[in-house]
């Protein structure tokens, strides 16, 4: 353990990690507004250079250039505390995301590209930190001295604390079955039994996107601000670059949330076909940029699903979010829980074909019971009676 | 309106079929109709045009109400006569105009000054159905813009420029003739 190992090494990692991280949400952002253009049949940001391509950059300027604004009778340091705290702790889940290592030469010691590599309870690590953000949606709405603010600062974190249940809960059948909360270690075992465990965890699957669409506050669950509906939520009273903070720790929450899911539930950086490359404990520099370009895709793949989302569902109605947390999620949870601990139990471990089935049969179930008993339609509305003067 | 008014329609909610009460198809209907749009539009069917460089077409140029001009008659002269009909007509109080004695002998009067503020200008082509020489017209001109306020108060000679920009490829909308009053006779001959 020298010097170097310690100090030099997470630090040149560190603003590896931080630049790269900026710099794909400012070009996200760009191809989110165009996916969200063509959609809707128009073309998006043009002007900025080729196809728009500098547009990211003078949004920046943008966001660097304009007044900010404390509103009188702030609270200051809250309120600026706000955004640097949302922040940080977006940025700080991504120090355990793994993207693997590699061996310079054979025989010498391998090069971790993760910032804290190997943390035992990295994915509690990811959420503790990530749930950390609710502190800075409620202090920016309360040190903001506005009561839109407030407001929304309340409906945001009512929506966060509630999601983080069915989040915490869907991942536990993924740990069952990997029998670790390491990420490489869950990574690992996916490619070991060439199984990704979305084929054994549907239902934690879908428990998962929904909690983390609705903890990145993207549109079907994007109460906090609504574009159409909201004054602005908790972020009304912030200008500049402290809104853009804001901006980038929600685009961030949602690229941890995309690599999560890619982590947990569809192989890491495992394809069949590539093994030879990926796998193994003695990993080039060609294994190791062949694992990162594989991660990189999925998570952009996995983006691009959040984005298709965004425009196609309506989104729900503050009680209807609710009860999707409370009446279904958690229960869908639970269920998918008992149905992973029963066959962690009582199947042997390399059993993952009965694994499979049973857990699509789960889904079968709850499929069934929503058409059957939950989700009746809606008695014909009464017509009014013509009153008798009439 | 009252409950059994006729013209009232009562929508009954649709029902969902099985598929549907299981969440399936409303979900992919919802994916499939914006991936529709969104190759649609990658293979060309946007709705945008692209401003300064594609110019919108107008329907009707005739009809279309954008920035004034004073028509000018076959000798090179003002065509208005001061008369202030379209001052009176304008709803906006935007014309304003200083008549004088004429130099020329087929008209009693000219405008010695014919301002129009622009910015104070709703466009409502009042002036033009009010001008009973056709001497002042709105043109297709819409993206006109100005550094400052009183650049874009528009005097006689800016509004005649408009003419001698737009009248190549906007005719005038005159019903023909030189359309100028003849003198009034003097009184008593």
């Amino acid at each position: 353990m020298d010097a170097w190992q310690v100090w030099l090494e997470p630090l040149i990692k560190i603003a590896i990690v931080i630049g790269a991280l900026q710099g794909a949400v400012a070009y996200l952002i760009l191809v989110e507004r165009k996916a969200a253009a063509y959609i809707q049949d128009r073309l998006g940001p043009n002007r900025v250079g080729p196809w728009g391509l500098l547009q990211p950059i003078a949004d920046g300027a943008k966001f660097l250039l304009k007044e900010e604004i404390i509103p009188a009778g702030a609270d200051k340091v809250l309120f600026l505390l706000a955004p640097v705290s949302i922040l940080a702790t977006a940025t700080v889940a991504f120090a355990t995301i793994p993207f693997g290592y590699f061996v310079p030469w054979p025989g010498a010691r391998p090069i971790e590209l993760t910032i804290a590599p190997g943390l035992d309870i990295g994915l509690l690590f990811v959420f503790a930190v990530g749930s950390l953000g609710v502190y800075g949606v409620v202090l920016g709405g309360w040190a903001s001295n506005s009561k839109y603010s407030l407001l929304g600062g309340l409906r945001s974190s009512a929506q966060l604390v509630s999601y983080e249940i069915p989040l915490g809960l869907s991942v536990i059948g993924v740990m069952l079955l990997s029998g670790s909360m390491r990420m490489e270690t869950i990574m690992t075992a996916q490619a070991q039994s060439g199984w990704w465990w979305i084929a054994l965890q549907p239902l934690g699957f879908a428990v998962f996107m929904v909690s983390g669409c609705a903890e990145s506050a993207r549109l079907p669950f994007d109460l906090p601000e609504c574009e159409q509906e909201l004054v602005g939520g908790y972020h009304t009273e912030y200008t500049a670059m402290k809104f853009g903070m804001f901006a980038l720790a929600e685009y961030q929450h949602l690229i941890t949330v995309a690599f999560l899911s890619v982590i947990l539930y569809f192989g890491g950086w495992h394809v069949w076909g590539l093994a030879p490359f990926t796998e193994g404990n003695q990993v080039g520099l060609i294994g190791a940029a062949v694992r990162v370009a594989v991660l990189a895709i999925k998570v952009l793949l996995m983006i691009l699903l959040f984005m298709w989302i965004r425009w196609s569902w309506p989104r729900f109605r503050y009680d209807q979010l609710m009860t999707v947390a409370w009446k279904v999620m958690i229960p869908l949870g639970l269920l998918n829980l008992v149905v992973s601990a029963v066959a962690q139990e009582f199947l042997a471990p390399n059993d993952y074909m009965t694994r499979c089935v049973l857990a699509w049969l789960a889904v079968g179930g709850c499929v069934l019971y929503a058409a059957l008993f939950s989700n009746v339609a809606a008695p014909e509305p009464k017509r009014p009676q013509a009153s008798p003067q009439a | 309106m009252k409950p059994d008014d006729r013209n009232i329609k009562w929508v009954v909610e649709p029902q969902l079929g099985l598929a549907g009460r299981m969440y399936l198809t409303p979900f992919i209907d919802g994916l499939t109709t914006t991936a529709r749009h969104f190759f649609s539009t990658v293979a060309g069917g946007q709705m945008t045009r692209q401003f300064p460089e594609e110019r919108p077409e107008f329907g009707n140029p005739l009809i279309y109400r954008g920035v004034h001009r004073l028509n000018k008659d076959e000798q090179g002269r003002v065509k208005c006569v001061a008369c202030f009909l379209c001052a009176t007509a304008c709803p906006a109080h935007c014309i304003d105009i200083i008549g004088a004695e004429a130099p020329w002998n087929d008209r009693e009067k000219y405008p010695l000054s014919f301002v129009i503020d622009e910015l104070r200008c709703i466009y409502c082509g009042m002036c033009e159905e009010a001008c009973p020489v056709d001497a002042v017209e709105l043109t297709t001109l819409f993206d006109l813009t100005g550094a400052s306020r009183e650049e874009m108060i528009f005097d006689k000679e800016k509004l005649l420029s408009v003419y001698d920009q737009t009248i190549a490829q906007e005719p005038m909308r005159s019903r023909g003739g030189s359309g100028a009053f003849p003198r009034m006779p003097a009184k008593g001959a």
